[in-house]
């Protein structure tokens, strides 16, 4: 799966990438059973809380205060932590960002880094760009080590190798950790990892995370993780080297109350989760001795300046519009092409990246609402689609577009009673030329094409109900 | 929906002008295009008690994106569209929140199951209001659809754009269909019923798919008024 492409410049288009994806019976079999565990893990924990709706909305206005003064909190933020003995530093985009992580780690004298799972640094592939400067990246998150030792992509944000299943980490682990001998139990992988991991955890002497949430008001940097991989990455390296987008910011320490209870249930299905870890700068009796912050920007003050879509940053990245998803639900996260999967993957992508390289992410939903229904912030999913499904077409005008062109002429039929009725005539003549049985259409050209696929469309009536309606009407006079 | 709305004792009118609501032109990208539609809609009914529609994605539609889009228009539309919303109702919320009723004195003597259309459950919050009507028509043998809430795969152009995807989410809408062994499935929206439909015609399964009010309009006995 090394060639799988997570850069949408490079990718296919996502109706592509879904057929082929659709093609893996396992996969299909990987992602449908575990979304399922989950869903019903985080239907039980949110059906618990008589306050559910009450803690999204808290969420939503948290977030939402956040971001209209996200200015003033970054620099709070900034004061507080270097006061604490962390050294800030801001990035423009992926390419600052991977430059100073890597000059971070070189400044540090190791050639390793023990990391904490981050979709951050995800999103600017930092593991090749420090394996491109000779140091080695070692992942320490179980799901995140699967996807380096497997040379896979993750697919998901908050379970990267939800597409895997038991026997295939068993296949990875005895192939890349060169064992013998190893069983699919669950507790027989761990126990590999914590091998595997132990060693690196003593040995290496930097530590890179990312960060679930950035406390302004202290300075501080709050991560949640189920294994306690993480916490041995913030605490035992001697350089800690935190890099978080700009938008993880969070007004006060006492936010936390809120977004703890949201994030985990929703993204695990767990009341709590196992490990929280809040640090904040260095101490000199305990923890790494120094301590960075990599804030980056990468497209992230753009979409702050769209008011239609700002909302996308919102975003705790909890996953479960990814779990509740059920076009995700059938094409696992690969055939996004994308770090960021799922609906909000969907969203996210094209406004982090160009959006001429993500056109078909915003159509890759039914708009079924089931994403914006779990959001733990309440961002309405469907409606960022269809503003971002709007800067599509305005980006693809003046090109030659079938669709473009049957859109209009729709448009034009439906602003005018008598063209209207003209396409009804028109559209039952038509039909007498297309292949059918028994009143049922087999066949449609073009793009239509895709509906009879697998799909039979009736045949006009002979009698509409306006033919109907009208002929009530005159006989009732 | 003319003849349970008259069995219920309303007089319908159906406004010639009348064409589309824009939910296709404004939820894929073509959102100049709907602009007039809202107008048009505006103009044919404005005048209307109230308005019921056979339809929960263009109840949808009127609400979600009606009012922001007339703001962009201005003032004038604006105000037109805010008197004229609180009076449009889907069919099924119209009988059980604008009327109060639960049974309208339908018959209708086969085995049905009823698929939660997405936008009349999630953007409508409709919740087990059609089901209630369901409940109340003679002879029905209601049974309960497994994954009720799940998207049959429409989602308009969707269903075309991303065929594959949508037609894997429609077979196991078709599956748990089959499997409640019900004659009929019925829903809110034609929308879904159109899709289910081809799947299950293609299929050669013989369950029809057959809208909520179709079902309503089954006449029981003669109700004395």
């Amino acid at each position: 799966m090394s060639e799988t492409s997570l850069d949408p410049k490079t990718a296919p288009s996502f109706p592509m990438a879904a057929k082929a994806a659709m093609k893996d019976v396992q996969l299909r079999r990987n992602v449908a059973h575990a979304t399922d565990v989950i869903r019903a893990k985080r239907a039980r924990v949110v059906e618990e809380m008589p306050d559910w709706q009450e803690l999204r909305e808290a969420g939503k206005q948290i977030r939402e205060h956040t971001m209209k003064h996200l200015d003033f909190y970054l620099e709070e933020f900034e004061v507080n932590c270097t006061r604490a003995g962390g050294v800030v530093h801001w990035a423009k985009d992926a390419a600052e960002a991977q430059e100073i992580v890597v000059g971070l780690v070189k400044a540090s004298g190791s050639n390793e880094v023990i990391k904490v799972k981050s979709m951050t640094t995800e999103e600017i592939a930092l593991n090749s760009a420090l394996e491109a400067e000779g140091i080695h990246p070692f992942e320490t998150d179980l799901a995140e080590l699967i996807i380096q030792l497997g040379h896979d992509r993750p697919s998901h944000i908050v379970v990267p190798a939800l597409h895997k299943n038991r026997q295939q980490i068993r296949e990875i682990f005895m192939r890349e950790m060169r064992l013998s001998e190893l069983g699919d139990r669950p507790e027989d992988l761990a126990d590999a990892a914590r091998v595997f991991l132990r060693e690196k955890f003593l040995r290496v002497k930097t530590g890179v995370s990312g960060a679930n949430f950035l406390i302004a008001e202290t300075g501080g940097v709050c991560i949640v993780e189920s294994e306690g991989n993480g916490r041995m990455c913030l605490t035992l390296p001697e350089t800690l080297i935190t890099i978080a987008g700009i938008d993880k910011v969070l007004p006060r320490y006492a936010d936390l109350e809120v977004v703890l209870q949201l994030l985990p249930r929703s993204a695990t299905g767990e009341r709590m989760n196992p490990y929280n870890s809040v640090w904040t700068g260095v101490h000199a009796a305990d923890g790494p001795k120094v301590f960075h912050v990599v804030l980056m920007d990468n497209a992230r003050t753009e979409i702050l300046a769209d008011k239609e879509s700002r909302q996308t940053l919102n975003c705790i990245r909890c996953a479960a519009c990814q779990n509740a998803c059920p076009v995700y639900r059938q094409t696992g996260g690969h055939a996004y092409g994308s770090v960021y999967a799922g609906p909000i993957g969907a969203i996210l992508t094209p406004q982090l990246q160009q959006l001429q390289y993500a056109q078909s992410l915003p159509y890759a939903s039914s708009l079924c609402g089931a994403c914006y229904e779990v959001c733990p912030v309440k961002i309405n999913i469907p409606e960022v689609l269809i503003h971002l499904r709007n800067k599509v077409v305005e980006q693809s005008k003046g090109t030659l577009n079938l669709e473009a062109t049957g859109m209009k002429a729709m448009a034009m039929i439906f602003r005018n009673e008598r063209r209207f009725r003209a396409a009804q005539r028109l559209g039952r003549m038509a039909e007498t030329v297309l292949p059918s049985k028994d009143g049922w259409i087999t066949w449609l050209p073009g793009i239509l094409g895709g509906w009879t696929q697998a799909r039979d469309l009736q045949e006009m009536p002979r009698e509409t109900f306006r033919d109907w309606w009208e002929k009530r009407c005159a006989d009732e006079h | 929906m003319v003849r349970v709305l008259e069995r219920l004792g309303h007089t319908v009118n159906f406004p010639a002008g009348q064409t589309c609501c824009g939910q296709m032109h404004y939820n894929t990208g073509y959102q100049a295009e709907a602009f007039p539609l809202l107008e048009r809609f505006v103009e044919q009914f404005e005048e209307a008690e109230a308005v019921v529609i056979p339809s929960s994605s263009c109840v949808a539609m009127m609400r979600d994106h009606y009012p922001k889009m007339a703001a962009q228009v201005g003032v004038e539309l604006s105000v037109r569209v805010e008197r004229l919303l609180p009076k449009v109702f889907e069919f099924s919320e119209f009988l059980t929140r604008g009327l109060g009723l639960e049974d309208v004195g339908a018959s209708y003597p086969h085995r049905v199951t009823y698929h939660a259309s997405c936008h009349g459950l999630r953007n409508l919050g409709l919740g087990d209001g059609p089901l209630r009507l369901l409940k109340q028509v003679r002879n029905i043998d209601l049974v309960e659809l497994a994954g009720v809430e799940e998207c049959c795969g429409f989602g308009g152009t969707f269903a075309v754009k991303n065929a594959d995807v949508s037609i894997a989410m429609l077979e196991q809408k078709t599956a748990t269909i089959l499997q409640t062994k019900a004659e009929v499935c019925t829903a809110c929206d034609n929308s879904c019923l159109m899709h289910i439909q081809g799947a299950l015609h293609r299929q050669g399964t013989g369950v029809k798919t057959v809208h909520l009010a179709e079902i309503l309009a089954g006449e029981a006995e003669r109700r004395s008024e």
